[in-house]
């Protein structure tokens, strides 16, 4: 109700104007609850992200204790052999302790003396031991060595025990603490990247686990999905859109299909368990059968992806091949596939990217397990990142909370790069007609 | 491009027929929950401190498990199995039907089952008795066995705070909950002259012993410890029930109640003090010994004093040991793999 348009003297109040009034409003109510939505989503998001970075982060980063360890002959090797596996299987644990021994020499009873040596990780023997191995020269030698930090000491460095709490409420007690300042004023604690996460196996001590046991088990697992998944998918799609006849047979199949992608994961877990573990005989825990399982749950996605990524392709496309003496078999395989494919393999990866994320069905099959080994081949027993994610989730040790974070962060970009990957292939071979 | 696709399928099942055959070069273990947490510590030593594999261990729940074990004998079964309660004699009945014979049984330590609460609220001491009118089903009132009235902790002593009966437990899949449910509700129950009467009938003294109550005073949290103690320190008159490592690693912002007056702690658990224990056990097939490589010397892993002693890496990750005594002997049956009688 401007002055304009009292000065045009047109009635303002005339119904026609109130109701174009009203509709204005309602639009524009419409818009603003559009815009909450997406807002509301994106912050759900970004709680998301924030809470599991923060939480996360600092696994990323481990603290170390420097010790000059003397790698004592008698101790490693005392027949002096070399043997390497002597080598392995010496008490590396004795040498690091006694360097900490020299360093805190008025540490005299017992109960202490289990105090201090606590301050390394269990794992100080594998880690010597892999020195020596690499380079047995350093027998005989004193060197420096970063030993890695029991999970608490370094809960404690990274400030996660507040050293101001009542002493029972810590796990890190008074004297541990006296010690780790007298090692930090010696310059003698270090922190460094955590390259274990990236490239060892799982453990039950946090400050030795690691994420690269369950990257290269959902590698195996997609592999094998992939291989069995795509090809069938691929043709049945093709079949059913190109060749089989309209009739009820198919109309049946078509909506088996559609009921399939709907059935819960945990379904095809028990199928596979009944069928691939007990009926056939595979191994348990192997990626083989958890690939094969996922395979089935990807399948109709795979399928339902296709047929509606060949339903895009214009008829024209297919009468021109026609037109051209082309046969049946050579429009499809030369013509209406090659375009369809980035739709296909769009469906492909997203279909890929949910059997990354699933652990129900691999449950059923025994994947769901403690495995330290590395798998070297689909039959190895292991375990895929979103089942590492839950184990640690549900261990005791407050360090696996930082662990448990960090791995959701390894599994979201991987899930992020495939999605991305999708994209990109979906942009480089779109054509439009 | 199809064709190689189609080939390397072919070839993969191929692959997959071939591995079924394969004997196993690790162990396989599968069980309790609660004794997921020593038995992967002890494969992850073993794997590290000899030339076999890491045993692969699953966490299947105590009756999973013994199911799994009782399978029958040849590498597609398991070779050992955690369990968080003793083998029942129809699961041993089970293991005979299929051919699993021999079982040795080794006990390893002690679990405390903490009622746990948040540093933030008050303490609480509590009886059987009283966890028993807090959580029961049907509870007798003036000689009546009715419904649980009880809402406030308050109502059912004087002597313990006003503040509303919350409390987290495991669902009934768990082997805490069976441990929580013997040791606490069934003897809580004895208390009351009403209940003890039942008891010529043992299906009619469970019934109302067993029952936890439904009304929301009592809520099952699902398997997972970490998420009952978060959920404490949201809400500090809450009540958890949880295994004491759990209590053991997060004893800055919860701490465990007393029962019968023994507060759960080390000591006194290893005591046998605290009320609420049970013993753990693992179980090994005979039949697998010499045909899956390593088998003993895992058993012996286990029993050595490195692992399950006073002293040993067991007892840092929240395990019970077993006394002196009771681990002498045991050391002895265990690496003399002397077979399970009940």
């Amino acid at each position: 109700m401007t002055d304009r348009e009292q000065s045009t003297g047109i009635a303002v109040d005339s119904a026609e104007v109130k109701h174009a009034r009203k509709r204005y409003r309602a639009e524009r109510r419409f818009r603003m609850y559009g815009v909450a939505a997406i807002a509301a989503a994106a912050g759900m998001l970004a709680l998301l992200v924030i809470s599991i970075v923060a939480t996360g982060w600092t696994a990323f980063y481990q603290h170390s204790i420097a010790l000059d360890v003397t790698f004592e002959a008698k101790v490693i090797d005392p027949k002096g052999g070399r043997d390497p596996s002597v080598l392995a299987r010496a008490d590396y644990r004795k040498l690091a302790r006694a360097s900490l021994r020299k360093l805190f020499p008025d540490v005299k009873k017992r109960g202490d003396k289990r105090k201090l040596y606590g301050l390394l990780s269990i794992g100080v023997d594998q880690q010597l031991a892999e020195l020596v191995a690499a380079d047995p020269s350093l027998i005989g030698q004193t060197r420096r060595v970063e030993i890695y930090a029991s999970d608490d000491v370094d809960s404690f460095l990274k400030g996660f025990i507040d050293r101001e709490a009542p002493e029972s409420d810590r796990r890190i007690k008074d004297k541990e603490i006296a010690w780790l300042d007298k090692l930090e004023t010696d310059g003698a604690i270090t922190s460094h990247l955590n390259l274990r996460f990236w490239t060892k196996g799982d453990s039950r001590e946090p400050e030795l686990a690691g994420f690269w046991g369950a990257m290269v088990g959902s590698f195996f697992t997609l592999l094998v999905t992939l291989a069995l998944s795509f090809p069938v998918g691929v043709l049945a799609a093709t079949y059913l859109e190109e060749f089989a006849p309209k009739n009820r047979w198919t109309d049946i199949i078509e909506v088996n299909i559609n009921n399939l992608a709907a059935v819960p994961s945990i379904v095809f877990g028990l199928l596979g368990l009944a069928v691939f573990l007990n009926f056939f005989g595979l191994p348990r825990s192997a990626p083989l059968v958890g690939g094969m399982v996922l395979a089935l749950m990807t399948l109709p996605t795979i399928i339902i992806a296709s047929r509606s990524a060949l339903k895009a392709v214009p008829p024209s496309i297919r009468e021109a091949a026609f037109g051209v003496g082309a046969s049946e078999l050579q429009v499809v395989t030369h013509h209406v596939v090659p375009l369809a494919l980035p739709g296909i393999l769009t469906g492909a990866i997203i279909g890929m990217a949910r059997a990354l994320g699933e652990t129900a069905p691999l449950l059923m099959i025994g994947m769901v397990a403690f495995i330290v080994d590395i798998p070297g081949s689909v039959t190895d027993p292991a375990t895929v990142m979103p089942v590492q994610i839950y184990l640690w989730a549900d261990s005791p040790e407050r360090a696996f909370v930082a662990r448990t974070s960090a791995g959701v962060m390894a599994l979201l970009g991987f899930l992020m790069l495939m999605n991305a990957l999708a994209v990109i292939l979906r942009k480089r071979f779109e054509r439009r007609w | 491009m199809l064709k190689q696709v189609i080939t390397a399928s072919a070839a993969l099942a191929f692959a997959a027929s071939a591995g079924a055959v394969q004997a196993r070069e690790q162990i396989r273990i599968v069980g309790s929950s609660t004794v997921f947490p020593f038995s992967t510590a002890v494969a992850e030593t073993f794997g590290r401190t000899t030339d076999f594999k890491t045993p692969v261990v699953e966490s299947t729940g105590s009756g999973g498990g013994l199911k799994l074990f009782c399978g029958g004998v040849g590498v597609g079964h398991p070779d050992m199995t955690n369990a968080s309660r003793r083998i029942k004699q129809s699961e041993v009945d089970l293991c005979a039907a299929n051919g699993v014979t021999e079982i040795t049984e080794v006990k390893i330590g002690y679990d405390g089952i903490a009622l746990g609460r948040s540093k933030a609220g008050g303490d609480l001491s509590l009886t059987k008795a009283q966890i028993f009118l807090a959580l029961g089903k049907m509870v007798p009132v003036d000689g009546k066995l009715v419904p649980n009235p009880y809402m406030m902790w308050s109502q059912i002593d004087a002597s313990l705070p006003a503040t509303k009966i919350e409390v987290m437990g495991p669902p009934p899949t768990s082997g805490t909950r069976d441990a929580f449910v013997e040791l606490v509700m069934r003897e809580g129950a004895e208390h009351f002259p009403e209940i003890k009467a039942l008891k010529a009938d043992k299906n009619a003294f469970r019934s109302i012993s067993d029952a936890m109550r439904e009304d929301g005073a009592f809520v099952e949290t699902g398997e997972n410890d970490n998420l009952i103690v978060q959920k404490l320190q949201a809400n500090p008159n809450a009540v958890g029930i949880f295994g004491f490592s759990f209590l053991d690693q997060n004893a800055d912002v919860i701490k465990g109640s007393k029962v019968e007056g023994v507060e759960p702690t080390f000591d006194a658990i290893a005591d046998g003090e605290y009320g609420v224990s049970r013993s753990l056990y693992f179980y090994v097939k005979k039949a697998h010994i010499g045909v899956v490589p390593g088998m003993l010397e895992f058993v012996e892993e286990f029993v050595s004093d490195k692992a399950y002693g006073e002293e040993g890496y067991l007892t840092d990750k929240g395990l019970i040991p077993l006394t002196e005594e009771e681990r002498e002997a045991m050391t002895e049956q265990a690496t003399g793999l002397v077979p399970l009688k009940l």
